[in-house]
């Protein structure tokens, strides 16, 4: 009988669930399903969106009038070059907070973590005024440097609490067995950090990509990368829905695809390790 | 381990990082600070000089401002307690036992990975629009004449927005620190005769406390700069019915060049966030400890 019961409380349950997710995500379904429409049926009665007749053409139409692949490269580019710059200065900075505490890495830790609270439109000014100056203003070099920096201190957040879980005293007995600083670095502790440095690189690539006060305000069209691309399409000529569809589509589905690999690192990256 | 030269290397492998940071705030809002006594327009490259506080007189009795201030708090408060409450419910759901759990949580947690320029277009031209959106066809289905969200109701509108995009962080979180709870101290509760409703009071809201905090303090530090989704959907209008801090200083000095009033403006966003960031910063660090 209590196991008749049980398993109706989880059909309920799992229709309950199901329905919202569906709700949740409809959006973004919705999105699919129009980028594989007609201009002409795309601004249809749902209904007859859904039975109207499905086609690529928009997704060749975005890039064929706007260079849709160039924006896709700007955007890899400006995000990963950003973020592996971050991990060059901030693996360091990480490693010796995690091994080498002293008493006032809290602190310096906390500091970094106040400079995220400040927001960008305290520095939109001057930041816009020296990129005129020195030729920075839509470059990938421009925005690669402000959004290391507007991750740096997320990325030391995340390899630190990472590295505060490799136990020192593996460090100990390496050097017991006689191992020098190279091959302790090399042969004991690069092997135990890279899940913590991948997953690092992986949240915040994903933010990069999706960062939309810098890549806005500091491109124009030749650095652009997808968020600003897709943001021309608030003004569009015509008919457009289609088209939009397709551009966003294809502007979300890679990060959608990274994003839910990490899903785990994005609580504790987030959260500054603070949830696990 | 800390003998004296591994602390000297630690200090010289720390200050890189340290150094950059703090140019990055440093020089910037240095400048900020510099311009926002300055009467300095880039339309008006000759008339530039000292002003004193002038700057800050005009953006802080600029009737916009007080509509830009109650609109951020309206922004930031409305999508905190969407996303809190949604979250809590939904991060309950998710923890019961269901079929194909792991499809609905990447169902969820989908909205997160969208860019914030995608999300707001989307519904702005597919749901709220008032001739071809969803919501047009289900108000007509009904008999309902079409509602137009971005005009009639722009911050509520964005703020919905906003919390769709947020709602997958807050869920995602508090699920996380319900599945940390000890199912044991649940049973003996349940054993003793408590209530639904009082283990839900006593032992999961104390156990979800400091994950909410986490969420706030978070969401607060990036709603604070929410910029593309007024953007692309309303452009901080009718008006000024849905600008923001955060626009109003973009306006003032990208729009209408007026470098002097928009490092005011900027200066008083730095103000006004740090005073959150305190309070929030505090809290963090008693949760960090214990």
């Amino acid at each position: 009988m209590a196991r008749k019961t049980s398993n109706r409380r989880k059909l309920v349950m799992t229709i309950l669930a199901w329905s919202v997710g569906f709700v949740i995500f409809f959006p973004i379904l919705w999105t699919i399903i129009l980028s594989f429409k007609t201009e002409g049926d795309a601004i249809k009665t749902p209904l007859q969106v859904l039975t109207s007749h499905w086609t690529f053409e928009s997704y060749t139409l975005v890039q064929e009038r706007s260079n849709y692949f160039r924006h896709f490269m700007n955007s890899v580019v400006i995000s990963f070059g950003s973020v592996i710059l971050a991990l060059i200065i901030g693996i360091p900075s990480a490693w010796a907070m995690a091994f080498v505490p002293g008493k006032r890495t809290k602190d310096v830790l906390m500091w970094m973590l106040s400079t995220k609270m400040m927001p960008a439109v305290g520095v939109l000014v001057p930041i816009y005024l020296m990129f005129r100056d020195w030729g920075l203003l839509d470059t990938r070099t421009g925005l690669i440097i402000v959004l290391c920096l507007m991750n740096l201190p997320i990325v030391i957040w995340m390899l630190y609490t990472y590295f505060k879980e490799i136990p020192s005293e593996i460090l100990e007995a390496a050097r017991m067995d006689g191992a020098g600083l190279r091959s302790e670095i090399l042969y004991v502790l690069t092997p135990m950090a890279i899940p913590g440095i991948a997953s690092t690189l992986l949240l915040n690539v994903i933010l990069s990509w999706n960062e939309a006060f810098w890549t806005l305000n500091l491109t124009a069209a030749k650095a652009a990368p997808l968020t600003a691309f897709i943001a021309a399409y608030s003004s569009p000529e015509g008919l457009f829905y289609a088209k939009l569809s397709a551009a966003s589509t294809l502007a979300i589905a890679p990060i959608l695809i990274l994003g839910w690999f990490s899903q785990k690192q994005l609580v504790r990256g987030l959260t500054f390790g603070a949830v696990k | 381990m800390s003998t004296q030269a591994s602390r000297a290397a630690a200090r010289l492998m720390i200050s890189p990082s340290v150094i950059l940071l703090f140019l990055w705030m440093a020089v910037p809002l240095g400048m900020t600070l510099w311009f926002s006594f300055q009467r300095y327009n880039l339309l008006m490259p000759g008339q530039t000089g000292f002003v004193g506080f002038q700057n800050y007189e005009y953006f802080l009795t600029d009737p916009a401002f007080f509509t830009a201030l109650w609109n951020t708090l309206f922004l930031v408060g409305g999508v905190l307690l969407i996303t809190i409450i949604g979250g809590m419910l939904l991060a309950l759901l998710l923890d019961q036992a269901i079929f194909g759990q792991g499809i609905v949580r990447v169902l969820v947690i989908a909205p997160f990975f969208v860019m914030p320029t995608v999300s707001a277009l989307v519904w702005k031209n597919f749901f709220f629009n008032p001739v071809n959106g969803i919501f047009a066809y289900i108000a007509h289905f009904f008999g309902f004449p079409a509602y137009d969200f971005l005009a009639q109701a722009p911050l509520l509108s964005i703020t919905l927005i906003v919390a769709w995009q947020w709602l997958p962080f807050a869920t995602l979180i508090l699920l996380t620190a319900l599945q940390s709870l000890d199912s044991e101290q649940l049973e003996a509760a349940e054993m003793d005769g408590a209530s639904i409703w009082s283990r839900f009071i006593y032992i999961m809201v104390p156990h979800l406390s400091r994950a909410a905090t986490v969420v706030i303090l978070i969401q607060t530090i990036f709603l604070l700069s929410t910029f593309a989704e007024i953007l692309v959907t309303t452009n901080g209008g009718p008006g000024i019915a849905s600008t923001t801090l955060t626009y109003l200083v973009y306006v003032q000095s990208l729009l209408q060049f007026d470098v002097g009033g928009g490092a005011a403006g900027g200066i008083v966003a730095v103000i006004l966030a740090n005073i959150v960031a305190i309070f929030l910063m505090r809290m963090i660090g008693k949760n960090l400890e214990t």
